[in-house]
């Protein structure tokens, strides 16, 4: 939409300016400050050639492979079967599947906890299958949307030209899947390489990743400089894999692709082979949250209610009291600004288009590092914002921004401009175009992205954990602090926080499914 | 030859096709008519191994091959929308028999070459599958299944959608290619012109078996 036709000129020049200011000052400013600070070669050489550092970023890069390849192949069959086929239980299997990704990732830690035996805690092993865990929606809903629009009569037309179904999967369906399974794979292996709470629970002392070593290195040891110039090379490795992330999703959207076609098993070995991924996922997804539940209500080695007696202690309410309403204050934040920026994207000239790009680029930093950058920025006067109690919902808001634009631009720049024109030779004025036909045609899309703002600010750690305080402690924050401890009793009020956000989680997705049925059916 | 002997199928529990049976000569173009949902595309899916009958027997050269997968039955099967492989070009779809048979390409090459000449896109072997128009896709989509030299080829409305004077030119030379080469035939269509003007036999799939509609 170029300027001579938008809808609405005069507010399209205006609307990118708030959103623009903020994040350049909650943003912009503490990365350049970070830049600023971190960028002395002789520091930066001090760090990267260091053994210890070159160790823990080999150990950063080759979890992230590892947690990738093992994700592909938890995921892949289960994307199969829910792409291919209509079969019982297929909208459970999918909640169920999609559960761990809306976990905070110390949950998924102490899931992981729960479920591995004491040998296992604290090893790479532990860390890999977490991340693993954690990822299967991302390849589950990526890969799948893709797959299950490939047309089945493309491998049906290799078999009748002599080649087995095998054969057929890897020379036609894997390279024609095969720019959606990378773009999953990065965003897993970006998940994994920035993971930092699941590492800070499952890690221990000795295991550390990137972003676990600049926590460590800024509030731990004091060793801002190293902090810093970790944060800049992470920083550089991060733009690019969002740059190729972008890529490959341009690329996959530009594949022919065909109408949904899901079949039902008929054949015999098709029926056990469906059955037997379906279970055999099932179990894995469902394994760890099960052992959170059942370790809730172990103290001592005997059952005991315990731990969930303790979540009504006044520090858990203390801190579900500071989590929601971070919650409720972030959805609030992070829709406005992120509605703002798709109504002047998608009304602006193109130029407002780099306003888009600006939107996403928190992707390209890690919620550790824009916790740090703040951290740093804003604790000096006149700017010492950092007790300030909206610090934490900015940071949270900052992170759920490119979801929240993600979400309503396509929406916004869907409708129709001959809406518009038809209210227009009805008598509606501009505002009145806007309230009856654009808001009420986004507000959907708008309250999808208050909900995700919600869960993400709910689950957040990694930024929280640097900018908080223990006066307003977070859930994700108790949670960690409860592990790190000794004690039965402080174990089993951890887990029971944790099983409580399970089965928030679950709650949550039988709603949003619920809801999306609605609208179909409308 | 290909035999087909009381063939039954069911689809979600329907009876789709029931108590089917004929029988094709080898180098034979039989036109299988009848009007939409009457189980033409079934009955090819059937022989090709890509559904299963209830009951009933598929024969090609005396041997019952209705427990043999697709990919070994050496049958040949030209889809109505041709599902050509969009991430290979013009050259590698007709290549990609043979390559799966393990001929390297340079073996392919002449076969591959000598097949475009006949389908007269000699100048399209490296173009994408995607920029290619109705005709030219249908005229691959033959030459693809052709080349694996296939001991029956089934046509399933291999002329759908195209306008009127490409459908009659596509129609003639497809004729004049199946013919040159003694391919057994059996093509599927609800045009009986196109039967008539295509094949040796033109059966009603009323009147070979009992579809149920």
């Amino acid at each position: 939409m170029n300027a001579t036709t938008s809808p609405y000129p005069s507010a399209s020049r205006w609307l990118w300016l708030a959103p623009a200011l903020a994040i350049a000052f909650f943003f912009g400013f503490p990365l350049v400050t970070i830049v600023l600070r971190g960028a002395n070669l002789d520091g930066l050489i001090d760090t990267y050639t260091n053994g210890s550092i070159l160790r823990m970023l080999w150990f950063t890069a080759w979890q992230a492979a590892a947690s990738t390849a093992l994700c592909l192949a938890l995921s892949l069959p289960a994307t199969y079967a829910l792409s291919r086929f209509h079969f019982r239980g297929e909208r459970l299997f999918l909640a169920l599947l999609t559960t761990p990704f809306l976990l905070p990732t110390v949950v998924v830690g102490a899931a992981f906890t729960a479920v591995l035996p004491s040998q296992l805690h604290y090893t790479a092993i532990a860390i890999v299958a977490a991340h693993a865990f954690f990822n299967i929606a991302v390849v589950v809903r990526v890969v799948g949307a893709q797959w299950e629009q490939l047309s089945l009569q493309l491998s049906e037309a290799a078999r009748t030209l002599g080649v087995s179904p095998l054969r057929a999967f890897a020379t036609i369906t894997l390279p024609l899947l095969r720019g959606s399974i990378t773009a999953a794979s990065v965003v897993v292996g970006l998940f994994s390489f920035t993971s930092y709470g699941v590492v800070r629970v499952l890690g221990g002392p000795a295991r550390s990743t990137l972003e676990t070593e600049i926590y460590t290195r800024a509030v731990l040891i004091g060793d801002l400089p190293g902090a810093l110039a970790l944060s800049i090379g992470q920083m550089l490795v991060l733009s690019v894999a969002v740059a190729w992330w972008m890529r490959s999703n341009r690329s996959t959207n530009q594949m022919v692709l065909s109408a949904p076609h899901r079949t039902i098993a008929q054949r015999g070995r098709q029926r056990i082979v469906l059955r037997a991924i379906v279970l055999c996922t099932s179990f894995v997804v469902a394994a760890p949250m099960v052992a959170l539940a059942w370790r809730s209500l172990r103290t001592a080695n005997t059952f005991s209610l315990a731990g969930w007696n303790a979540v009504f202690s006044s520090t858990t309410t203390a801190a579900l009291q500071t989590s929601a309403s971070f919650a409720i204050v972030t959805a609030i934040i992070a829709t406005a600004f992120g509605l703002l920026v798709s109504f002047a994207v998608a009304y602006g000239s193109r130029r407002y288009a780099i306003l888009e790009l600006v939107s996403v680029l928190p992707l390209t930093v890690s919620a550790v590092t824009i916790g740090l950058g703040m951290l740093i920025t804003f604790d000096v006067s006149p700017i010492d914002f950092r007790s300030a109690w909206l610090i934490t919902p900015i940071a949270h808001s900052l992170i759920a921004l490119p979801l929240v634009v993600r979400t309503t631009l396509p929406v916004v720049r869907a409708i129709p401009n001959g809406l518009r024109e038809v209210a227009a030779t009805m008598g509606a004025n501009r505002w009145h175009r806007f309230r009856s036909i654009d808001w009420p045609l986004a507000q959907r899309a708008a309250a999808t992205a208050a909900a995700l703002s919600f869960a993400v600010s709910l689950g957040e750690f990694g930024a929280t954990s640097f900018i908080t305080r223990r006066t307003s402690e977070t859930l994700p924050v108790l949670i960690s602090r409860l592990l790190s401890r000794t004690g039965d009793t402080v174990q089993a009020h951890a887990y029971a926080l944790s099983t409580i956000f399970v089965i928030s989680s679950i709650i949550g997705i039988y709603i949003a499914d619920a809801m999306r049925k609605q609208q179909v059916s409308r | 030859m290909l035999e087909l002997r009381n063939i039954a199928v069911d689809y979600a529990g329907q009876p789709i096709i029931s108590n089917l049976s004929l029988a094709v000569a080898t180098k034979e173009i039989v036109s299988l008519v009848g009007p939409s949902g009457s189980g033409k595309t079934t009955l090819l899916r059937v022989i090709a191994g890509l559904e299963k009958p209830r009951i009933g027997s598929i024969l090609i050269d005396g041997s019952d091959v209705s427990a043999v997968p697709t990919h070994q039955r050496g049958i040949g099967l030209v889809f109505q929308d041709n599902q050509l492989f969009p991430h290979l070009t013009v050259e590698q779809n007709i290549a990609y028999p043979l390559r799966m048979r393990g001929q390297s390409k340079a073996d392919c090459q002449p076969q591959v070459e000598a097949m475009l000449q006949l389908i007269g896109l000699q100048q399209f072997g490296s173009r994408h599958v995607q920029h290619l128009s109705g005709g030219e896709a249908k005229r691959v989509a033959v030459a693809r299944s052709l080349i694996a030299q296939p001991s029956v080829l089934l046509l399933d409305e291999p002329l759908t959608g195209l306008d009127t004077e490409l459908h009659d030119r596509l129609l003639r030379d497809i004729a004049a290619l199946l013919r040159a080469r003694g391919t057994t035939v059996v093509h599927v269509t609800h045009d009986l012109r196109e039967a008539t003007t295509l094949s040796d036999r033109v059966v009603d799939i009323r009147e070979i078996g009992a579809p149920c509609k």
